[in-house]
């Protein structure tokens, strides 16, 4: 494998890679307003 | 989750691979991500956007979706595109369904330990897809693919049956991170195994990887036009924009609803499966046991039916390997099957006001017979070849290219990229409105007479002349084929049918109010 094929893999695979993860952190972290209504400080307030 | 189960499918792991392989992975990649960037991205992000608009307007249906959108009697007709791409297409991919299923069984059994020698392996497929004579696969002694076959048939209609939250999304949820799973597994089997012959020291993995991702000549590479060509169609067909899956399952969603970063998840999880997941597990673990010699001129389906099963016989625990590769591909492409189910359903109970269990009944018939055209006209693939070709690559470039337009001139760039960020917490950076409205359209119908140009024609740059290919001279001319004429016929049923109904579904449109006033039905 020369040196062209490893940055050639490298950079593919690091870039897919660095995407998806970041596309599945943005949507772990995202802050759902439905979650919020339906959260313990609605429950506190008496909602359902 | 469910449009990544769409979008993840056997491209993924058979035809990617082989294709940076075949055209030089440096030129190779250089172009896929160009394609990914200015057409894979933004159509899917047009595609969800469009959905959820017509959706927002009470219609669920690519028909009734189109006539929302464009605003006039024909646009359902336009859109009648997006209902028969994916239930034609379903009725020959449930096939290939079958055999990864039935592959996966044969493999943990035992029974596809063939030896050594690659042609007994294609021998096993030939018989088993009844590639040698047609009606094979229906005769006695000889219809175990039918059996696969019902199985898929009943796992596919049995999901779908609960509904896209219950059923397809609810199915994806365990079925993706398992596909994902069983891809590491293997995929961290192929990168510990070395230089398995030591006779042969040539054939190693680092070899195997280099094989597969060695830049090669780069200008030359891209100088060649069926590079671009090949690029952009793996992009395209990969991400399933144009099948008329995304905007079916947009249209369900609220105004509130994050479209810009689920349209990047989906096309993120399909790029992690196939440049990250099937660039690296296919063509290595084929180079490492059977050389370049191996891998050179095998097709999607040699190197997946004939040239895999080899190559996992020749790994220690090849029975566990196998299974679990093979039982990954029919995740992969039952997650695709359900997504085309739904459109078709999706019209018929908008279009025709039949509920869920009649559509389904109606659609799970129709493709019935459709799949068993295609089981028994099965020599040489002749009819599951053309129907993937006038419908899984034709009307698909013809559906995205109107989706495109529809996006970026009729809704307009303004209004359309307004209606993206409705509920979105990224913003698309702004260079994506010219790539929309001039870039991308262009490009499209570029691939598209390039498409036409060598696949259609056939131009052979080498001699300068045409020579047209077996799609055309099948139909027309002293050789051609009447299962292909058939097929083509089978396609245009089709076509009458869902056009038929769309004029009935039309009328009922029509008095319930035309699209502009339309207002959200339950």
């Amino acid at each position: 494998m020369t040196t062209g094929g490893w940055i050639n893999m490298i950079v593919s695979v690091s870039f897919v890679v660095a995407l998806f993860g970041w596309c599945i952190y943005r949507i772990l972290t995202e802050a759902k307003p439905d979650e919020h209504i339906h959260g313990i400080e609605d429950i506190q307030k008496g909602e359902d | 989750m469910a449009v990544a189960g769409s979008a993840v499918g056997l491209g993924n792991f058979l035809r990617f691979p082989g294709l940076a392989a075949k055209y030089g992975s440096g030129g190779f990649m250089i172009a896929y991500f160009i394609s990914l960037l200015i057409l894979g991205i933004p159509i899917c992000w047009a595609e969800w956007t469009l959905g959820r608009y017509a959706g927002q307007k009470g219609f669920r249906s690519s028909p009734g979706i189109f006539y929302a959108l464009i605003r006039h009697p024909a646009g359902k007709y336009i859109g009648v595109l997006g209902a028969i791409i994916p239930v034609t297409i379903y009725m020959y991919y449930v096939y290939i369904e079958a055999w990864c299923l039935g592959y996966a069984w044969y493999s943990a059994s035992g029974a596809l330990n063939l030896g050594t020698d690659v042609s007994s392996y294609g021998d096993f497929w030939a018989r088993f897809v009844g590639a040698t004579e047609n009606g094979l696969t229906v005769s006695q002694g000889h219809n175990q693919v039918v059996v696969f076959l019902v199985i898929v048939f009943a796992i596919n209609f049995a999901i779908i049956y609960r509904g896209i939250s219950k059923g397809i999304e609810a199915f994806c949820r365990w079925g993706m991170p398992t596909l994902i799973l069983l891809a590491i597994i293997v995929l961290v089997r192929v990168l510990t195994l070395g230089t398995p012959d030591p006779a042969l020291p040539e054939q190693s993995l680092i070899n195997g990887l280099g094989y597969m991702w060695n830049p090669g000549d780069i200008s030359q590479q891209l100088r060649n036009p069926q590079l671009w060509l090949e690029a952009a169609g793996q992009v395209f067909f990969s991400l399933s924009v144009g099948f008329g899956v995304i905007i079916t399952y947009s249209s369900y969603l609220r105004e509130k609803d994050d479209i810009v970063l689920s349209g990047l998840t989906a096309t993120s999880a399909n790029e992690f499966c196939e440049v990250g997941l099937g660039g690296m597990i296919t063509v290595p673990a084929a180079f490492v046991f059977l050389g370049a010699a191996g891998i050179i001129g095998q097709g999607t389906f040699g190197l997946g039916f004939k040239v895999l099963p080899l190559v996992f016989s020749k790994m220690p625990a090849p029975q566990f390997f196998g299974a679990a590769w093979f039982f990954l591909l029919f995740l992969a492409a039952i997650t695709s099957s359900l997504s085309m189910l739904q459109p078709g359903i999706a019209f018929l109970e908008e279009g025709l006001g039949l509920n869920r269990k009649q559509s389904i009944s109606l659609l799970g018939l129709m493709t019935a017979m459709g799949c068993l055209f295609v089981v028994y006209f099965s020599k040489d693939l002749k009819a599951l070849d053309t129907i993937d070709f006038w419908v899984g690559t034709f009307l698909i470039f013809l559906l995205a290219t109107v989706l495109i337009i529809v996006f970026g001139w009729v809704l307009g760039i303004e209004e359309g990229w307004k209606e993206a960020h409705k509920g979105a917490s990224l913003r698309i950076p702004s260079f994506f409105k010219l790539i929309i409205k001039y870039v991308c359209p262009l490009y499209l119908l570029t691939i598209f007479g390039f498409w036409v140009w060598f696949k259609v024609f056939g131009w052979n740059p080498a001699t300068r002349t045409f020579e047209p290919t077996s799609y055309v001279t099948d139909l027309y001319g002293p050789t051609a084929s009447p299962v292909a004429r058939m097929s083509v016929a089978l396609i245009v049923l089709i076509i009458t049918f869902f056009i038929i109904t769309t004029a009935a579904a039309g009328r009922r449109w029509d008095k319930a109010g035309n699209s502009t006033s339309r207002e959200k039905q339950p």
